[in-house]
């Protein structure tokens, strides 16, 4: 089965980070990456940009609508996400626990759907 | 045969009969709908030729096939599913006298399923109820104090949530067992106390949900022999539940432990409880939460009376306790268990030290133990205004008559 796994983080905690703590936060992000590769459970992943960059489109009676920012409100933010293959949920809530933001922010783990 | 006697050997068999036909079909709801239909023809067939010598593996067979038909069924109507399809028939046309070992291990991947740490806590207890005890949808919505309709959609997003987000039927493996085990035994303990003392209600005790999780206990721990945690909840369930007759009036009215009747305890259960606890104690290892909290309930069951009792030692069981599973409701047990070894103001000192750390905000019985201490004080006012702040904080009607009872008394002296 394929798992989203969607990476949430307090922006406001993470710009607070000093140069070290970020250098570490990418190692372990590279790391991790590695072995999810090198495990067959990787297919695609990536870090995004801030929600300060986000624009949120609405088409309402056919009209499109343009909001600056994210399309709601949170104390977390959506921050990256990694698309993995696995087994079961185990395996793919196993993967979860050890992207390294699992430790300072939330992240949420929801099945592909597939048509049959 | 009798329908109350089919009926029983439903109940007893629908838990195991259900979790080999999930591993043999592969998916709940047809294994559930495939089980009803083997109910049906064995309610037509066994009232005249009796119930077959091994009902368990007859309820599995005629489910299993009920299942292939309908598939087949199924594919004549909607002329797709082919994979799904060649591999439940080929599965299904396996030779199948399971032994009891592989019925047993079914359950065992049945209750980790149920249990799984993907569902909210109260989903877990419903599941289970429904899957592996196998009390109908009805039942559990009782025990939930919700609608049949509204237990419907819950358990049916349950199942729907094992299917799609690919929930594995299986036994842990080793590394993610322990933890695994003590959410299960954390359900078990949950269905328990909700039959021990319901949250609200007319009824003081729901006996059938104790029995319930006794009978689960009993099962998992014939499972997964020698584990002390399963084996430590079994006995304080087993010496909790030992009390029930003792516990309530004809009448519905709370006894408390002080004035229950003792020779309306079951002695039966208590021998089984004290070898448990026993036994349990005796695991290597650090001593258990489930183990130590039974080993307090043994000492209670041993005592010929309320003033014999050993409060010293129970005293210092909790302390234990709190070293190994701290929490704010042992700390107020600890501190009703000083009262009877150093008086009630000691005991009110530590409650209030309890309550300035913030803990307990909102825990219900908090202004009952309060209220006793008050009482055995001669604080009559303190002890009313608790009594009748635990009567607002309560919603079960036998705890209110019982404050009610209370104040009057003091009222008269």
């Amino acid at each position: 089965m394929q798992y989203l796994l969607l990476i949430y983080r307090n922006e406001a905690e993470q710009a607070k980070m000093d140069a070290s703590e970020l250098q570490k936060m990418t190692a372990d992000y590279r790391a991790f990456t590695q072995s999810i590769i090198q495990s067959g459970n990787f297919k695609a992943g990536d870090a995004l940009q801030m929600t300060a960059t986000a624009t949120t489109v609405r088409v309402r009676d056919g009209k499109m609508l343009t909001t600056d920012g994210p399309f709601a409100e949170t104390r977390e933010q959506l921050g990256g996400y990694y698309l993995v293959e696995a087994r079961d949920l185990d395996e793919a809530l196993g993967i979860a626990a050890r992207i390294p933001t699992a430790r300072v922010g939330s992240i949420e783990v929801r099945p592909i759907m597939v048509y049959d | 045969m009798t329908p109350r006697e089919i009926e029983k050997i439903f109940r007893d068999e629908a838990g195991r009969a259900l979790s080999t036909l999930i591993r043999l079909v592969g998916d709940f709801d047809l294994a559930e709908d495939a089980l009803q239909d083997a109910f049906a023809a064995a309610l037509e067939r066994w009232p005249a030729a009796g119930a077959p010598s091994n009902p368990r593996a007859w309820l599995v067979n005629v489910g299993r096939n009920k299942a292939v038909d309908r598939v087949r069924r199924n594919i004549a109507f909607r002329g797709k599913q082919q994979q799904l399809t060649h591999e439940l028939l080929l599965n299904a046309s396996l030779p199948c006298e399971p032994s009891d070992g592989g019925f047993d291990d079914d359950v065992l991947r049945l209750i980790f399923t149920c249990c799984h740490p993907s569902f909210a806590a109260e989903v877990q207890v419903a599941l289970t109820l429904k899957t592996v005890c196998g009390l109908t949808t009805a039942q559990v919505a009782r025990a939930f104090l919700v609608s049949e309709d509204a237990m419907a959609q819950r358990l049916l997003r349950a199942k729907q949530k094992i299917r799609l987000a690919g929930i594995p039927y299986e036994v842990p493996e080793r590394d993610a067992l322990g933890p695994r085990l003590s959410g299960v035994l954390a359900v078990i303990y949950l269905v328990f106390t909700e039959g021990y003392a319901a949250t609200s209600g007319e009824d003081l005790m729901r006996p059938d949900l104790a029995c319930e999780a006794i009978r689960l206990a009993r099962l998992i721990d014939a499972l997964m022999p020698g584990r002390g945690e399963i084996k430590g909840l079994l006995a304080l369930m087993l010496l909790h539940d030992s009390r029930r007759a003792g516990r309530e009036t004809a009448g519905g009215d709370i006894v408390l432990l002080e004035a229950q009747d003792r020779s309306l305890w079951d002695r039966a259960q208590i021998s089984e409880g004290l070898l448990l606890v026993e036994e349990a104690l005796r695991m290597p290892g650090r001593p258990q939460s489930y183990a130590v909290q039974a080993a307090i309930a043994a000492l209670h069951a041993r005592a010929p009376s309320y003033d014999d009792t050993d409060w010293r030692q129970i005293a210092g069981l909790y302390e234990v306790l709190l070293r190994i599973s701290p929490s704010p409701v042992i700390e107020l047990n600890h501190a009703a268990a000083v009262s009877m070894v150093d008086g009630p103001a000691r005991a009110l000192d530590l409650i209030d030290a309890l309550e300035a750390r913030g803990g307990l905000k909102g825990y219900e019985l908090l202004p009952a133990v309060r209220a006793d201490l008050l009482r055995r004080l001669g604080r009559r006012d303190a002890a009313r205004a608790a009594y009748l702040e635990a009567t607002a904080a309560t919603q079960l009607e036998p705890l209110r008559r019982l404050y009610a009872r209370r104040i009057a008394e003091m009222d008269r002296d």
